[in-house]
């Protein structure tokens, strides 16, 4: 009939609770900041999807694609690049493996190369950006090109940016150690994500 | 444990880190209390609710005359674009976020939301929004180019306006897709033990199907909406004909994002209103999992049916027909739910109170408004009114017929448990009826002002109009005079009205059961579930109880949850009922 009743062995519990409570709040709950992260990951993919489903449209629906008198795209470059991006990806799980065996100086070290991976990704796009023959408003594929590659790059940044974060903060001995790792699984899983995203678009732009 | 010591152990604060509002002071700054996030969203929403409205009868006084006589086609061009994104993006879609996020973590037994400070920076993303787009008005250059803003028409009009609304945009985006994150990792990890989906209220179901739908859809209108700016700002040509852009290729990314937004906007006051009917039939809902999954139905069919706004826009017949039959078939999981509501109430003990009037106001109008959606799915006849006053018809008795009474039966019902306060009775029930009478006389002679031809959108129209049209005008006039009422009504209640004890309404779901308002951390002890949320006693659903009835069985308060007991061995495990 009624919804509700009080077992006394929770109340049990929850007396025990509340008086450690006043020390920490939320830090007392499960951890669901990872999920989160996925949760909210799977938005910015929508985002990209939505990128990527507009660049599709315009590719069927113009008569030539790219129109007619766009320069050829250089391969050789982005190539490496992507290379170097998926290579990266490996190199930020020995991190995450790493901490999990408590090895800090070693997830330092992977994270420092995954950080320098990701700064020549960008330092490469940077100069590919200045060494084409076309500009943003030059005609819809350069405009979509700059936009998605643009965007993607902007992820990166970021990427690169909580990689930073996260090896500034290990700077404190045991802020990070085979239990407490959220940062660095965070960071790696926006990294791998970054990664896929870069994946689909280097097939689109640069293959398709 | 007494009524006085729960109160006591209520008011000591139960960590450190944030102080519950005490005052009215408190809910002007930065709070992780999802309580006072929800209110906050709850009073910011309704304050654009009635800027909405102001504008909307700017609009109204302009069409009570054929002529463009009141205001120049510029500013009513602005106007009636202001009034619809103000209306959608910082009131209906906020509104949800707002119950929702004082209703599930009371529903589910928790203590607050999953990630409270991304609450409270969800919230605090709508008021610059807002804020931004009035703006827009005072400083002479509004966007006006309607509330789709399609280019190439939005890229010629002011660039300024069109600016400001794609920045108010994202940013309202962005806060719902925060918020939408928030619910589904709430709902789906932080349930008390014991409580399966299968026992979760209809309201958790229907806010599981919002943001769900949020979350896939409103990144695509980001997506859109980046390309735009760029056009606007940066000179691409996107969706510049000129260019060798495609507009169309816009209003697909849009209505990918605004037709489920009408899902968005309409689902958790579905929810909303299977949490009322039962509570107010004093009858177990009728039909409980299929009134949850047709919610999971209505938010994947509102994936695929965007192209129903665009059978005019010249995409290929095929098309046509694909969309034309998946948004029929969305009248189904719909009339599922209506059907359920009618049977809940079929032989109930219905009390006649202000929610319940609402909630019965909300199905009737409701069912104009899908059965004109049906009429509008099927391609020839969306062709012959396309554009007319029938869509507004149509849109108005979804979206005030069904969102707004959804959000006004909501807080009649919850208002006793946000405040501790019952709202007074009388003027609620003078509120319904000039809401309703309000409602009929503004929308539905637009039904027929659209298949005689009225366009939308223009300030000026054929003296053979002008008799409706006057009619419209002076329904919207009695919905402005029908929220006095209300708003003095809930002020007046805030402050003085009857004590409303924990559970005046005598419902089982989870949020009845702690104090009202409930305390910092909701519960002073992890509640232990026994029965369903919506298990009235068959045999005392036909008694009836009246509100002052104080038969402990029923009545509020902790104590009697522990009397209230139905059979020892079931409350002494909960997995036994399962």
């Amino acid at each position: 009939m009624q919804s509700q009743t009080i077992d006394p062995a929770k109340t049990e519990l929850n007396h025990h609770h509340t008086a450690e409570a006043t020390v920490g709040h939320h830090e007392e709950h499960p951890d669901h900041r990872l999920f989160g992260l996925i949760v909210f990951l799977i938005a910015e993919g929508m985002i990209f999807m939505g990128l990527f489903g507009a660049y599709l449209a315009f590719r069927a629906t113009l008569p030539a694609w790219p129109p007619e008198g766009t320069p050829e795209l250089e391969l050789l470059l982005p190539s490496v690049n992507t290379i170097n991006l998926i290579a990266s990806s490996f190199v930020m799980h020995n991190a995450d493996t790493a901490i999990k065996k408590n090895d800090t100086r070693g997830m330092r070290t992977w994270l420092a190369i995954t950080a320098a991976m990701g700064a020549i990704f960008l330092v490469g796009q940077v100069y590919e950006y200045t060494h084409l023959e076309f500009g943003l408003t030059t005609n819809l594929f350069a405009s979509a090109f700059y936009v998605l590659t643009g965007f993607h790059g902007l992820h990166v940044t970021i990427g690169v940016l909580a990689i930073v974060a996260v090896l500034w903060r290990s700077r404190v001995k045991g802020h990070y150690s085979s239990e407490k790792h959220f940062g660095i699984e965070a960071a790696e899983i926006y990294w791998h994500f970054v990664d896929v995203i870069w994946i689909i678009l280097f097939g689109l732009l640069y293959l398709l | 444990m007494t009524q006085a010591q729960l109160q006591e152990t209520a008011n000591i604060p139960a960590h450190g880190e944030e102080p519950p509002a005490r005052k009215w002071q408190d809910y002007f700054g930065f709070n992780t209390d999802h309580k006072v996030i929800a209110i906050q969203y709850l009073v910011t929403t309704f304050i654009f609710y009635c800027i909405g409205g102001v504008l909307a009868d700017l609009v109204r006084t302009e069409l009570r005359t054929p002529e463009v006589d009141f205001v120049t086609p510029e500013v009513y061009n602005s106007l009636f674009t202001l009034h619809a994104t103000i209306m959608i993006f910082l009131w209906i879609v906020p509104a949800g976020a707002g119950f929702a996020n004082f209703l599930i973590p009371l529903m589910i037994g928790a203590k607050d939301m999953a990630f409270p400070r991304l609450n409270a920076v969800a919230f605090w993303m709508i008021p610059p929004a807002g804020l931004l787009l009035i703006a827009s008005l005072v400083v002479g250059d509004a966007p006006d180019a309607g509330w789709t803003s399609y280019p190439p028409l939005s890229l010629v009009t002011g660039q300024v306006g069109e600016g400001i609304w794609i920045m108010s945009v994202l940013l309202l985006g962005t806060s719902s897709i925060l918020g939408a994150i928030n619910f589904l990792v709430t709902l789906l990890r932080m349930r008390i033990p014991g409580l399966g989906f299968n026992q979760l209220p209809l309201f958790c179901w229907a806010m599981f199907a919002t943001s769900a739908l949020t979350l896939v859809s409103t990144p695509v209108l980001a997506a859109g909406l980046i390309l735009l700016a760029f056009d606007l700002l940066a000179g691409t040509t996107f969706f510049n004909p000129t260019g060798g852009g495609d507009p169309v290729v816009y209003q697909h990314m849009f209505w990918f994002y605004s037709h489920p937004a009408v899902y968005i906007m309409i689902l958790p006051f579905f929810g909303a209103i299977s949490e009322v009917i039962p509570v107010h039939s004093r009858k177990p809902i009728f039909g409980y999992k299929a009134i949850a999954y047709s919610s999971l139905a209505i938010s994947f069919l509102g994936l695929i049916v965007w192209a129903h706004h665009m059978f005019t826009s010249g995409i290929p017949g095929w098309l046509r027909m694909f969309f034309m039959i998946t948004t029929m078939i969305i009248a189904v999981p719909t009339g599922i739910k209506i059907f359920s509501w009618l049977a809940t109430m079929w032989g109930g003990k219905i009390r006649l109170n202000t929610p319940m009037l609402f909630a019965m106001g909300f199905v009737g109008t409701f069912v104009i408004g899908g059965i004109s959606g049906v009429m509008l799915a099927a391609v020839p006849f969306d062709i012959h009114v396309h554009d007319t006053y029938f869509v507004v018809a149509h849109l108005h008795y979804v979206l005030f017929g069904g969102s707004v009474l959804g959000i006004y039966a909501a807080i009649y019902h919850w208002f006793p448990k946000m405040t501790g306060r019952m709202l007074n009775e009388f003027w609620g029930k003078v509120h319904f009826a000039l809401t309703i009478v309000g409602l009929n006389m503004a929308f539905l002679p637009m039904h027929k002002l659209g298949m005689m031809g009225m366009n939308r959108r223009v300030a000026q129209y054929d003296p053979k109009f002008t008799f409706l049209n006057e009619i419209c005008t002076y329904g919207a006039y009695i919905l402005a005079v029908s929220t006095f009422p209300f708003i003095i009504n809930a002020i007046w209640s805030w402050l003085y009205g009857e004590k409303a004890g924990n559970n005046p309404w005598r419902a089982l779901t989870l949020e009845w059961m702690t104090t009202s308002p409930p305390a910092i951390e909701n519960f002073d002890k992890t509640p232990v579930l026994v029965t369903g949320p919506y298990d009235y006693g068959l045999e005392k659903a036909h008694e009836g109880v009246p509100l002052s009835d104080p038969n402990p069985i029923l009545s509020a308060g902790p104590n009697s949850v522990l009397r209230a007991e139905p059979d020892p061995a079931v409350a002494a495990n909960p997995e036994d009922r399962k």
